[in-house]
Parts: structure tokens; C-alpha cells; sequence
């Protein structure tokens, strides 16, 4: 067989071929092509991964497992992740996405962990197309129906909308769960002698290669490639929670892994690698839901609902009966034993022979060449002059608040069980979603953000902002950052300016990271989200995790009352480059975000953590997508009172309501608190710019806007 | 005062019933799990939400058919309290224990938010703590939340006083703009012949803390709990 | 004893609302399907089984039906047996 038509380059044939002394087999050659692809050994982006932080005082586990874990107080950890799911929501849009939720709730559970609460990173094409619709109703449905019938909650999540991802939508799928530290599960602990067992679902030819799928272009006719695609059965993925925590619990398994690309192959050859053990399979082991099925397509199969075990001989007998109560299928698949080979059997023969290290490890690491991208200037080139200022304020604000982003998401979040397990504090719609930790009192807050149109514009900057943005958010709740899980989603890197783009961003993203103390713990790369006819913005997407001690330190938003006075934290003149407003009005990307500080951004987050921590505000919010303008109108929205705004505007109108970027935040304070949250905020920006009260919104000298008519902007 | 939940294959919410019920009752709760026998002689049995078999076929059906139903069934004629939410509701029309069916909502699609209901009598063993006409928040989570019953037998369960709970808007007014899944007469809940088994959309469980937004659950608890301490 | 085959086609009965099919059907009709009268939909259940005869077939699916498959205060069904594996 020719290796190029396993996907392998040249260079990685010669590399495996020079590893085994001999010439690969078929099955070898298809396992390799599958193995050593983008998607599953990040061929094109280790060097930069590295960038990233990824050890600090909360950090039990970073990057490496199926998810990174932080210690949150009392011997508990949450375990958490962000995976894409793109390729596979653009061919089936709601089995690419339950399938999506499906997989990285095992990759928590593989952590020993109780999946806990998910939310979804969505990046849609434009909104008035009819396709986009489609598209968007059968994602939003496939992570309902298979998370909701599982029963870990959708907490939240962001949507936003670009004709970037017309042919491309993106869907990122983020879990965390809670495991106690002295039980979390590893896929270095197998040892020889025991045995490999696989639990759950039979095995078929769903997603034959899906690995290999996700790591090339998508074919203009998607639908070509439908078989590909995975089946989801959120059934049988409930009964295997429970199935494995309860073995977990017991004692009976010594480790699990997740079987989702390139399904036994990737999870037998990693604890294998990790353990330093060698692995046989016998595949006539293996229940198949299909009789004919080759050895390759056995080793590669992405059939969903599936865990591998380790475990020990003596316990084999314990764990098939528990599988049977649990209604499981579950077989001995293989052995552990001395050596670092992974072997797999047929029909009594060995079909594929390989150094477990070299499958998981050794694919020799690609550097495409980066380029500056030549129209890098000219993306620049915007002054907020180009924009004549509005007529008629109120109708801007109004346009805005009702635009395919920042308008209400209810569709999508009431679509979802955000409130099973009793954990949700804070659910969808908010700047942050906050759960409640029942082992240890403590509140957990999680901010996911992704802002692909600034860092188209300057990477680096984006990257960074991305980053902060969470890490303010995360703050202003009053959460100290214990780590951050990110999602790369980019086109091709073999497009020297998009390359660049990818390794600016993260260069970005990890200084920012570093700055601000919040560890990368895990993360997911997905390239080539890209056709002939359109590449999607460069889109970073992260979920930050912090802790909450108490819940008397959480400031809630949305909350203002009557007599509270208004404060902007932050600069009045942010930049209107990459905003929603310049998208919305203009229709164009234009403008260089602006420069980040991270003395200005980590004084920010202490004072605006003390200001939750010491009650100092009724109401906190963070200023991002729309500016102050959005932000005032959301809190009026949920407040159900409007306020009277008045203030200086040192700079244009529009800068002032509408810019984006940096740390900034809109608090409502209560007469008894003014001073000491005045005291709080001394040494950084801090301007008072009105009173809350009356049925409008009304900002002196520019627009009034009642509560009906914001609400039915944003939706409702 | 002795409380059981019925885990069925699917089942999401029996955990949250049994955190919610003892936190707020102080009583033991004990999970049973559908191929177990139901042999405690409980109180009060739950049959909680969730996607029981995964809600293939029918909601409830599969559930419905279970051989602890028999204990179920028992327990029943016992005069012991059955209570089932969202899937439990299902699961108690499917079995035959309450009339009806639950359809496919009026909007079909899964549908999780608050929910405004009105408390139709306060003599049953479930609302002995509200006021009559009290509107309480129970939030709702479902697909198929539509009750549904032939005409005339719908006139005779409402002659006979067993609808319980209403969907109404925050001051109790009923109508189509506050009935989310478009149920007859904008049921929420109704009782048994005898009284003794209520089935609830909306889950009472996720009431139960204040942390998590509302607590009117608690007194839904509380009622039941006055009620079988009483007897 | 021979193999069977038995098809038994699951709708709402006549009168009970069939949201599904409502709102699939005001999807076609956005979608151009201006003629489009109706939809409904249902449910498609296949059994296998081994009977004496195709009466004894069509017997055992009916009472199939009866115990678990249809809900005859909301739906009603058709069955079709053929022989065959």
C-alpha cells in the first residue's frame, strides 16, 4: 500500500519504516496515517503548545491526560476540557454535535471525575442565511438532546455569528467534572499481567478515519463524506457514567481511557505509552456490531459509548457482572504485558506490531513556514472617522442590542437542561456561569470566550485579550483563575500567513496566561477548518475555571436597584477596531485592537475580585462585546429598571458607548458602600457616570431607551 | 418519614430528588434501583425525571413496564404517597396509575426555564402547607409536557378536583401565553382517584435552594411530610 | 415454525394534535411546498419472529402492540406481516 494513501508524508513513512527496521504492514500503514494526523498528534502545533504555562499552585495534572485537573479545596479537583467537534457538525450538524458533547464528557469521566456541567463554544456563519439556520438548529439540537437526556447540565456557553464560518461552523465542546485527588484515574498505571477490557457500545464502522477527517479540508460537498460520521447514543452514555464511576469507586479498574479518535487503536497505545508496558489486543475479542469487519476498521472504528479498562485478572469476574447489571456489553480485549509493544491479533495473526512510544509520540513534528500576512498594514488602516456618527442613538443601540450576536440566546439556552444535578448558580446568558460544589461548599465560576475578529486583526493582541477577557470575567464574580482549557480552531497551517496568525495568537494567549497566574491545564488544536472558497478567522477559544471560597464572595450581575450608583471601571476610550458595533454599522475588520497591559489588567482583577469579596457592589459586569453601551443594557434588561446615565465624553460618542477592549467593568453600588468601593478602586480609572432608577435607560445628551424596547431588542 | 427513589436505566434526576429531599426534610432517602424489589415500605416513593431507556419509543413506556411497577401498584392500593416528576409523570400515565398522556409540546423541542404554577387545592397530601391559589416556581425541563385526555373523561377529572397544579403567569392567571407545551387546560399536575399518586412536570426538586435561584419546593416538601407524620 | 416479518406503522390518532408533524409541515410549506396538505409523523417499528402461521404472526404482533408498542389512548397503528427472515 502506498503510504500517501494512509495520509502519512514521506518523511513519516521513512521515520516509521526506520523505527520498525522493516516495512510497515497495511494495517500498520492505516493505523499510522490515522494516529500521526493533525488531529490526533498536533504535528503543526506541539512547538507551539509549548508556549503555554502549564504548571501553578492549583495544577494537578496539566496537559497530557484526557483533561487537566486543579485542586479546589479539601482534597477535591475539577477536571476539565475543551474539544472541537467542527468537521464532523459540518457534514451531520446534530450528530457532529451530540457526539461532540458525548466525547468530552468520557475524556472527564477517564479522569476518575463525576461529569458536572458542560458548555458549548458555537461559531455560526452569517445569520441571514438560510443555511446557517439549518445548520445552527441541528447543532443546538444534537448537544440538547444528547446532553439533556445524560444529564450533565449545558451551563452555558457563546455563540456568535461571522460569514467566516458560512461553510465552517464550529462547535467546541467543554466538560468539567469533580473528583476527589486521591482517586483520580491515570493512564500510567497499568501494569503487566492484567488485563484489557472494553465497556459499552458495540463496535461498527461509524467514523472509520474520522481522525483523518478532521485533519484535512473539508471537500465543497461535505455531504460526500457523510458516512464518516458517528451515531451518538446518550443512553448508553448514561449508563457508562455510571457504570464506570461505580467501578472507579470500587476499586475494580485500574485505569480507563476514552475511545473517541481512532477509537482502540489511540486509547490501548497511550496507557500503553504512558504505563512503559506492552499491550496484545485480539480483536476476535472484540463485540462487533457488524461481522465482516477488517482489522483496521476494528483498531480505527469511532464507534461512540465506549471506555477502555485496565484491570486486574483477579477482578475481570467483578467487573463483567457489574457491566451486566448496568446493561453493558463488556469483553476481555487483551493483555498488559513487559515490553513497550502494541500488538494487535486476527484470526490468530498479528496485524499490526508497533512501538507503543513511537504511535502516541514519535511523528516528527512539522514547522511550516510563518509569514506576516502582506495585507497585515492595510487590516490596520481604520479610524474611528471613517464612521459618521449616528443620527439617531437610540435606533444605533437598539440595531445593535437586536444583531445576530449580542441579541438574546434563550433559542438556544432554554433548548438546554441547564439545572439538572442541582448544581447551577449561575446559568446561561450571563458574562460568567457559576456552579455550586456539593463535596466542598465552594462555587466554581467558568468563563468562555473567543474574540476571532480581533485577533484576525493582530493576533498577538487577540490572543491576549481572549485571555483576559476570561480572566476578567472570572474576577469580577469574585474567582480567583486556578487554570484555563483552550480550543485552537484555525485554517490551514500550511498558509504562511495563516500559520503566523496561529503562532502570534498563541504567543499572545500564553504571555497573557503567564502574566495573569492562570495555567493552561488542557486543550484541543483544530486546523484546516477551511475550503476553497472561505478560511474562518483565526478562533482561540478558551474556558477559564476559578474558584469561589464561599458564596457570599460571588457578586451576581443583573441585580440593580433603585438608588445604586453607576460606576465605569476602566478606560472611556477603548477602541472601536474589531467591535461589534464597527462589524454591525460597518460591515467591515478594520483596526488594530488595543495594546494589552497586564499591570493594568492584574491590578484590575485584585481590585475587582476585593470588590466581591467585600460586598462593595450590588451588580458587577464585565464590559465586553458592544462596550458600555451593551453592558448598560443588559443590566437595565435584568435588573427590570432602567437608570439615568450622565457623564463627561471625553472622546467620540460612539468610542465611549461602543468601543471594546482592556479591563473594564460597569458596577452598581449602593449609598452605604460608595466610599469603600471608592477607596477599593483608588489608583485605577474609575469614573461615576450615573444613578439607577426610572423605567428607561437614559443617557444624557445621547439616547433613552425604555425597558420594553431593550427587551424586545435583545429578545425578550 | 421513609423515602424512595426509583432509579430506572436513564434516569437523571434521582439523585437531585434524594439531595433535595433530605436536605430539606432532614429524612432518609434511599435510591432503588429498577431491578431491586421495593420491600422498605416507604412513605413516599419518587419516580424521578429523566430519560428512562432513554425515552425511546414512548416516554415512560419502557419505565411503565418494569417489574418494581408491581411494587409500585402495590404500594398504591397500600395508600402510600406516589409522586412522579417530568419522566416519573410519564412514566405514571404509561403504567396506567394516572390518566392521560404527556405529548410532544405544543412547540416541539426541549424546553428548560422557570415556570410559574398556581396550587389548585391545598387538601391533597402534597400541598397541605400552600395557600389555595398560591403561585409557586417549579421549573420545568421537558420535550413531551403536553397532558393530554379524551374530552369527556378530562370534564369528569376536573369535576372531581384532580388537577393540582396550573401553569399561570406570576400573578396566577392562566392562558395560552403562560402555558408552556400547550396541555389541556393548562395541567400541570393532577392526582389519583384515591388521591394518593400526584404526577408533576415541573420539578419541585430544583426548587428546594435558594443558592440555585428559588425555594418554593420547600414547602411542597414540607406538605407532604406534615401530612404523612399526621396520619 | 417459520420466520416472519411484521411492520407496524405508528401514528397520533385523528384528533390528537400532531405537533411534529405540524411543524414539519410548516417548514415545507416555507420551504416552497405551497400544495402540501398534511404531515404526520410517526413511528416504523420491524419485527422478526417465529410463528406457526402468518395468523399466528399477525396475532403475537397485535398483542406486541397491546403490551408495549402503541398507546391506544393517543395512537393507533397498521401492521403488515409478510414471511421471510
Amino acid at each position: 500500500m502506498d503510504y500517501a494513501k494512509a495520509g502519512l508524508r514521506r518523511e513519516e513513512f521513512e521515520a516509521i519504516r526506520s523505527a520498525l527496521k522493516r516495512e510497515p504492514t497495511d494495517c500498520e500503514l492505516l493505523v499510522m496515517g490515522v494516529m500521526w494526523s493533525e488531529h490526533c498528534c498536533y504535528k503543526s502545533s506541539k512547538p507551539l503548545l509549548r508556549l503555554f504555562p502549564t504548571s501553578g499552585d492549583s495544577v494537578v495534572q496539566g496537559p497530557g491526560e484526557n483533561a487537566g485537573v486543579v485542586a479546589i479545596g479539601d482534597g477535591w479537583g475539577a477536571a476539565f476540557k475543551v474539544e472541537s467537534h467542527n468537521h464532523p457538525s459540518a457534514v451531520s450538524p446534530y450528530q457532529g454535535a451530540a457526539t461532540g458533547v458525548g466525547g468530552i464528557i468520557r475524556d472527564i469521566l477517564a479522569m476518575g471525575a463525576r461529569p458536572t456541567a458542560s458548555m458549548d463554544g458555537l461559531c455560526f456563519g452569517d445569520a441571514q442565511e438560510p443555511k446557517t439556520r439549518r445548520l445552527a438548529r441541528g447543532i443546538v439540537a444534537g448537544i440538547g438532546g444528547y446532553g439533556n437526556a445524560v444529564g450533565v447540565p449545558t451551563v452555558g456557553g457563546k455563540t456568535l455569528y461571522d460569514k467566516a464560518y458560512n461553510d465552517n461552523p464550529l462547535v467546541n465542546a467543554f466538560s468539567l467534572g469533580i473528583v476527589r485527588l486521591d482517586r483520580m484515574a491515570s493512564a500510567s498505571t497499568a501494569r503487566p499481567g492484567q488485563k484489557v477490557l472494553l465497556l459499552g457500545a458495540a463496535t461498527g464502522r461509524d467514523g472509520i478515519a474520522g481522525a483523518a477527517f478532521a485533519s484535512a479540508e473539508l471537500g465543497d460537498d461535505a455531504k460526500a463524506s457523510r458516512p464518516q460520521v458517528q451515531i451518538g447514543d446518550p443512553f448508553e452514555e448514561k449508563l457508562l457514567i455510571e457504570a464506570c464511576l461505580e467501578l472507579h469507586e470500587a476499586g475494580l479498574i485500574v485505569s480507563m481511557q476514552d475511545m473517541g479518535a481512532a477509537g482502540i487503536t489511540s486509547s490501548s497505545s497511550e496507557i500503553a505509552a504512558k504505563s512503559g508496558v506492552a499491550i496484545d489486543l485480539d480483536l476476535d475479542a472484540v463485540p462487533l456490531r457488524e461481522g465482516d469487519m477488517e482489522a483496521w476498521e476494528i483498531l480505527l472504528s469511532e464507534s461512540q459509548e465506549r471506555m477502555l479498562l485496565i484491570v486486574l485478572p483477579e477482578k475481570v469476574d467483578a467487573v463483567l457482572s457489574q457491566a451486566t447489571r448496568w446493561g453493558l456489553e463488556c469483553a476481555v480485549i487483551g493483555d498488559v504485558r513487559e515490553g513497550d509493544e502494541w500488538t494487535a491479533r486476527k484470526d490468530g495473526t498479528i496485524v499490526a506490531a508497533l512501538p507503543a512510544t513511537l504511535i502516541g509520540e514519535g511523528c516528527p513534528e512539522l514547522a511550516w513556514p510563518a509569514r506576516e500576512p502582506d495585507d497585515l498594514e492595510s487590516r490596520w488602516d481604520f479610524g474611528p472617522e471613517e464612521m459618521d456618527l449616528p443620527c439617531d442613538w437610540a435606533a444605533e443601540t437598539k440595531a445593535l442590542l437586536a444583531s445576530s450576536d449580542l441579541t438574546g440566546k434563550n433559542w438556544i439556552h432554554e433548548s438546554y437542561d441547564s439545572m439538572v444535578r442541582l448544581a447551577t448558580v449561575e446559568g446561561p446568558g450571563g458574562p460568567v456561569s457559576v456552579i455550586r460544589v456539593r463535596e466542598n461548599g465552594r462555587l466554581l465560576s467558568m468563563a468562555m470566550e473567543t474574540d476571532p475578529r480581533k485577533t484576525f486583526l493582530d493576533p498577538y493582541r487577540g490572543g491576549a485579550e481572549t485571555v483576559a477577557r476570561a480572566i476578567r470575567a472570572l474576577a469580577v464574580s469574585g474567582a480567583t483563575p486556578l487554570g484555563l482549557t483552550d480550543c485552537l480552531n484555525y485554517p490551514s497551517p500550511e498558509k504562511a500567513d495563516q500559520f503566523w496568525e496561529l503562532a502570534e495568537s498563541v504567543r499572545g494567549m500564553a504571555d497573557c496566561c503567564r502574566e495573569l497566574a492562570c495555567p493552561v491545564v488542557s486543550g484541543n488544536v483544530s486546523l484546516y477548518n477551511e475550503t476553497s472558497r472561505h478560511r474562518i478567522l483565526p478562533t482561540p477559544l478558551v474556558v477559564a475555571v476559578g474558584l469561589i471560597d464561599d458564596p457570599s464572595e460571588l457578586l451576581r450581575w443583573g441585580r440593580w436597584a433603585k438608588g445604586d450608583r453607576l460606576f465605569l471601571v476602566g478606560t472611556v476610550a477603548s477602541s472601536l477596531s474589531g467591535s461589534e458595533y464597527q462589524q454591525h454599522r460597518l460591515g467591515v475588520l478594520r483596526g488594530r485592537p488595543l495594546a494589552i497591559s497586564f499591570e493594568m489588567e492584574q491590578e484590575f482583577v485584585d481590585k475587582a475580585r476585593s470588590t466581591a469579596h467585600l460586598q462593595l457592589a450590588r451588580s458587577g459586569r464585565p464590559i465586553a462585546g458592544g462596550g458600555l453601551a451593551v453592558a448598560l443594557a443588559k443590566e437595565t434588561h435584568q435588573s427590570g429598571t432602567g437608570a439615568l446615565v450622565h457623564m463627561a465624553v471625553p472622546t467620540r460618542p460612539d468610542v465611549l458607548l461602543f468601543g471594546e477592549g482592556g479591563p473594564r467593568a460597569l458596577y452598581a453600588v449602593p449609598a452605604q458602600k460608595l466610599e469603600a468601593f471608592r477607596k477599593n478602586w483608588a489608583s485605577f480609572p474609575l469614573t461615576e457616570i450615573g444613578i439607577v432608577g426610572g423605567e428607561a435607560l437614559h443617557i444624557r445628551g445621547l439616547c433613552s431607551l425604555t425597558l420594553a424596547e431593550i427587551s424586545q431588542s435583545l429578545g425578550r | 418519614m421513609k423515602v424512595a427513589v426509583i432509579a430506572f436505566p436513564g434516569s437523571n434526576c434521582d439523585d437531585d430528588v434524594v439531595q433535595a429531599v433530605s436536605d430539606v426534610l432532614g429524612c432518609s432517602v434511599t435510591k432503588v434501583w429498577h431491578r431491586n424489589r421495593l420491600d422498605t415500605e416507604p412513605d413516599l416513593i419518587i419516580l424521578p425525571g429523566g430519560f428512562s431507556y432513554g425515552d425511546y419509543l414512548r416516554s415512560g413506556a419502557m419505565a411503565a413496564r418494569s417489574p418494581i411497577m408491581d411494587d409500585v401498584r402495590r404500594e398504591v392500593r397500600r395508600g402510600r404517597l406516589v409522586l412522579g416528576i417530568c419522566n416519573g409523570f410519564q412514566v405514571l400515565t404509561e403504567s396506567g396509575l394516572l390518566p392521560g398522556a404527556l405529548l410532544t409540546n405544543r412547540h416541539p423541542g426541549f424546553l428548560c426555564r422557570p415556570c410559574t404554577v398556581r396550587v389548585e387545592r391545598t387538601d391533597s397530601p402534597f400541598t397541605g402547607t400552600f395557600r389555595e391559589g398560591q403561585v409557586v416556581n417549579f421549573p420545568i425541563a421537558h420535550n413531551e409536557g403536553r397532558y393530554y385526555l379524551p374530552p369527556s373523561d378530562l370534564e369528569k377529572l376536573e369535576k372531581d378536583g384532580r388537577v393540582l397544579f396550573r401553569y399561570c403567569n406570576d400573578r396566577g392567571e392562566t392562558g395560552d401565553d403562560f402555558n408552556p407545551n400547550g396541555a389541556l387546560n393548562h395541567i400541570a399536575g393532577i392526582l389519583s382517584e384515591e388521591g394518593n399518586v400526584l404526577g408533576l412536570m415541573p420539578h419541585p426538586e430544583r426548587s428546594s435552594d435558594i443558592l440555585l435561584g428559588c425555594d418554593d419546593g420547600i414547602l411542597f416538601w414540607k406538605s407532604i411530610q406534615t401530612w404523612v407524620e399526621r396520619r | 415454525m417459520a420466520v416472519y416479518r411484521a411492520f407496524v406503522t405508528i401514528t397520533l390518532k385523528k384528533g390528537v394534535l400532531d405537533s411534529q408533524g405540524k411543524a414539519v409541515a410548516s417548514s415545507l410549506h416555507d420551504m416552497g411546498y405551497g400544495k402540501l396538505e398534511e404531515v404526520r409523523v410517526g413511528r416504523y417499528v420491524e419485527l422478526a419472529l417465529e410463528a406457526a402461521s402468518h395468523d399466528e404472526a399477525l396475532t403475537m404482533t397485535e398483542s406486541i402492540c397491546d403490551d408495549l408498542l402503541v398507546n391506544d389512548l393517543i395512537e393507533e397503528r397498521r401492521i403488515e406481516v409478510v414471511t421471510g427472515p
